[in-house]
């Protein structure tokens, strides 16, 4: 089947069956490999996305539902990998691997854009769903409430 | 120190140079390890696919490469040990850059496992960068006509003080490329309190890369006209295909061909299976739920791991099949003791569960066969290659990857030596993805074990017996890796009357080496016991432990790899650190809440921790804050990168404990995803992570493994002064914790 997709802005046409997921119609046949697979139903969170800026679990979502929805990736979260979480990921030096960032970094992304300022509780919950097996969950943690400082402060450099 | 000695020669070579710069190269050299320079045109066409043969290059522009040799899965040692180089070489680490090398025996060796990066590779890297530092000083020196001791490299360049003269590196790099290579005192290493990179928090190298979703690892290679391939294998393991029904498949959508493959019965090999390529990925996880095979199971479908605890428990009384130590009288010592204890500590299987789950890229094109792979251990996958298709080394090409996660899993290439054999036959390149199911179902699991174990202490609250009766799993008479239990092991030595008994179970299991093989086990028995024995003398469990350790300085080692040395002081010192930063003994806890400690040494590195759990009234563990004190000798390389791998380790160990159990029946694993199998999740890592690095005059060692042993007793010892309760097996959910 023919599908077209927005993805990070961008009109893409897409031939697969009914049944694939996101996940890899995004690594095989747009060769968006950012978007990670670790699981395939939905419990590590390494494939998440977002759609319509709902974060979204790639592995449980088959391009036949998807639509006209706009799909954003890791690729596709900032123009200049300048999103808040972004920097204090680099700043914090987050990641061992780094195979699960991705993810993690989109779920904290939408974390953030609905809860400028998460509580301890606020971050362990919207975080709960994503795996990261080198553990680095205290770096994680950190990064996002520096994430929260930085665009809080972007915030009001823009209101200036 | 032990510098390597370096080569009159040098390997001094000049080709010709055609209308360009030089590169000055300096390499390890594997047979002798051996320093040399090698002069290579900078202008020439793919100059930069010259890199196999050299750590470091500098280009006349003034870049800096620096090749990373080992591979890197998490452990940082792709930005840590360039950081050595730097440091002395003098170079700002913005003017850097990090290449990944490929398997290429000039390197030396490349496995990253054991935690060995670092101290194998640490003392050479200090000299490769030195040495390049000298002859760029001789080169200024030369230039300005001036003794090479008046000029000083400091950023990138070479300075003469008293004429206020500068040279860039890249600016001296043709003449210092001509210089003869020096050797042995010529070459001055930095003092260490000079240094101005090593100690410092540098972010990892890939950093950037990883946060914006760029390809990395294994899984992310994409090649010109890549076709996908899953390979199926029997659910017992080693079990051999009867048929299948390929011919169906082959004529699935999107697939190009399937076929069985005889395989092997070697464990870390080439196992049967049936491999189905295809068009993408999805094409080929969609024709496996097609796939009927008849599988022949082989006598491993009669071994259950239920059996095995039932064998164990029965023979618990009995001998052991093997005396691996025994001092002493240890009846006569338990006849005579104040106070006696017994129990039973049983750990079940469990997974390495990388997040990337095993996978390899293979081309079979002119003869060669080039793979591209996620590995910790990239020669096992040449070797194994080598032997099972009968390529000659040479033909071999293997590119190192990223890899999402090793633990010990990567050093075996099961997923490398399927892929060549798929590539092979199908002559384009070919990606092999494991589902995460294939990874949970066919790992090298960390075995489980057994420890029936009696303690004693007598009048004066001093350990005077110990009696282990351990069951551990294994091939043939010989326990898996991390399945083993030496006699030197504390406290074996420590104890006067000390007996240590193994009976290994024969299996056709899969065990390889899971983050501190051995110690991620033992640690929490030993330690675990000894919080046991300390509350039966009514001792304090760390002035207990300080005890037991006694007053010597070291045990020696034996034979020619020092096996058994123990460094007693420095044992005594980390656990001095974690008790005073933790505050130990000083602290109030209300029911439900308690402070634990232990400590183990492992992996050349001395670690104790302290852990400050609360447990609630229906038994849910919350741990408040870890102090972990480490000694890992004079430097810590990259403080950003080692205070992360501890508090992994810390988070890992904590989930191991929590959570994980893997259930082998009939010879297949029962659990296949991370529905059935558990791992830890933010909400339940640590509230707070303190880490103290404590400066001793000992080699630097690595930091992958020894910060995780000592966590799970820790918080078990813990869990027993806030609630009375003592845990005895993993996992956690095991045991319950519900007081009142």
């Amino acid at each position: 089947m023919k599908y077209t997709l927005t993805v990070n802005g961008q009109s893409h046409s897409v031939d697969a069956a009914p049944d694939t997921p996101m996940l890899w119609v995004l690594r095989d046949h747009l060769n968006l490999v950012g978007t990670k697979y670790g699981c395939g139903i939905g419990q590590c969170g390494a494939c998440t996305i977002h759609l319509n800026g709902v974060p979204t679990r790639a592995c449980l979502t088959p391009v036949s539902t998807v639509g006209r929805m706009a799909v954003t990736t890791i690729e596709g979260l900032d123009p200049n990998g300048a999103h808040p979480i972004q920097e204090a990921w680099r700043e914090l030096d987050v990641p061992q691997c780094g195979y699960c960032q991705a993810g993690q970094i989109m779920t904290a992304a939408a974390l953030l854009k609905n809860n400028p300022q998460p509580s301890d509780d606020d971050i362990d919950g919207a975080m709960a769903g994503n795996l990261c097996r080198c553990a680095t969950y205290l770096r994680i943690r950190a990064g996002i409430k520096r994430a929260a400082e930085i665009g809080s402060h972007s915030l009001k450099e823009a209101a200036k | 120190m032990n510098a390597p000695t370096l080569d009159r020669r040098g390997f001094l070579k000049m080709s010709a140079v055609a209308g360009g710069g030089l590169v000055l190269g300096f390499y390890l050299n594997s047979a002798t390890r051996l320093l040399g320079a090698e002069i290579v045109n900078a202008s020439a066409p793919g100059a930069d696919t010259f890199s196999p043969n050299a750590l470091l290059r500098i280009t006349p522009d003034g870049v800096v490469t620096i090749i990373s040799k080992q591979p890197d899965m998490g452990q940082g040692t792709k930005t840590s040990l360039p950081m050595i180089i730097a440091e002395e070489l003098d170079v700002p680490w913005s003017e850097v850059v990090i290449e990944q090398g490929d398997l290429n025996p000039k390197y030396g060796g490349q496995s990253a496992g054991g935690s060995t990066s670092t101290p194998n590779n640490y003392n050479e890297f200090h000299r490769v960068g030195a040495t390049a530092r000298t002859m760029l000083v001789q080169a200024a020196a030369l230039t300005w006509g001036v003794p090479a001791g008046d000029c000083a490299a400091d950023g990138g360049a070479v300075h003469h003080q008293a004429s206020g003269r500068t040279l860039k590196y890249g600016e001296l790099v043709a003449k210092a490329a001509t210089l003869p290579v020096p050797h042995g005192d010529a070459v001055k290493l930095k003092d260490p309190k000079d240094y101005k990179l090593l100690g410092t928090r540098i972010m990892g190298v890939d950093v950037p890369k990883i946060v914006t979703g760029q390809p990395l690892f294994g899984i992310d290679v994409t090649r010109p006209g890549m076709l996908h391939a899953v390979y199926v294998k029997c659910p017992v393991f080693a079990g051999k295909v009867v048929s299948a029904n390929v011919d169906e498949i082959k004529r699935l959508p999107g697939i190009r061909d399937a076929f069985v493959v005889e395989g092997t019965q070697n464990l870390f090999g080439l196992l049967p299976g049936v491999a189905i390529v295809g068009d993408s990925t999805w094409s080929t996880f969609s024709a496996r739920k097609q796939l009927k095979v008849t599988w022949d199971e082989g006598k491993t479908a009669n071994q259950s791991w239920d059996n095995f605890v039932a064998q164990a428990r029965a023979k618990a009384k009995e001998p052991g099949e093997h005396v691996v130590r025994r001092d002493g009288d240890v009846a006569a010592a338990f006849g005579s003791a104040a106070k006696t204890v017994e129990a039973e500590y049983l750990y079940p299987f469990i997974s390495h569960t990388n997040l990337e789950p095993q996978n390899c890229t293979a081309h079979f094109h002119d003869g060669i066969m080039e793979v591209w792979a996620p590995t910790q251990n990239p020669g096992s996958g040449a070797d194994i290659i080598s032997r099972q298709l009968n390529l000659p080394k040479d033909k071999i090409v293997l590119h190192i990857t990223r890899s999402g996660g090793g633990f010990g899993r990567r050093l075996f290439s099961e997923p490398v030596i399927e892929a060549a054999t798929i590539a092979q036959r199908v002559q384009v390149p070919v990606k092999l993805t494991w589902s995460r199911e294939d990874d949970m179902q066919h790992d090298l699991y960390r075995p489980g074990g057994l420890h029936f174990l009696k303690g004693a202490v007598d009048e004066r609250g001093r350990v005077t017996a110990w009696k282990n009766n351990f069951f551990t799993f294994g091939h043939g008479g010989r326990p898996g890796s991390g399945g083993w239990l030496g006699g030197d092991e504390f406290p074996g030595r420590w104890v006067p009357n000390y007996v240590l008994e193994t009976t290994t179970f024969d299996t056709g299991w899969p065990m390889g080496p899971w983050r501190a093989p051995g110690s991620c086990v033992f640690a929490w028995v030993i330690q675990s016991f000894i919080d046991e024995l300390a509350n039966a003398a009514g001792r304090d469990p760390y002035q207990f432990r300080l005890d037991l350790l006694g007053d010597r300085d070291e045990f020696p080692g034996e034979g020619p790899r020092h096996a058994g040395e123990y460094n007693v002081a420095r044992a005594r010192n980390v656990l001095k650190l974690a008790a005073e930063k933790s505050g130990w003994g000083q602290k109030h806890f209300p029911k439900g809440q308690g402070a634990g400690i232990a400590f183990h040494y492992s992996h050349r590195g001395y670690f104790a921790e302290v852990a400050e759990v609360t447990v609630s009234k229906d038994g849910q563990l919350k741990v408040d804050r870890v102090v972990a004190a480490c000694d890992i000798g004079a430097q810590v390389v990259n403080l950003s990168g080692a205070e992360n791998q501890v508090e992994g380790s810390i988070v890992d160990g904590l989930g191991t404990l929590m959570f994980q159990e893997l259930n082998i029946e009939r010879g297949r694993t029962v659990q296949s995803n991370f529905s059935e199998y558990p791992m830890i999740r933010m909400p339940d890592a640590p509230t707070r992570i303190e880490t103290h690095f404590l400066k001793t005059d000992y080699p630097t060692t690595g930091l992958g493994e020894p910060a995780l042993p000592p966590l799970g007793p820790a918080v078990c010892n813990a869990i027993f002064a806030a609630t009375g309760k003592r845990v005895r097996q993993m996992p956690l959910s095991r045991t319950d914790l519900r007081w009142s």
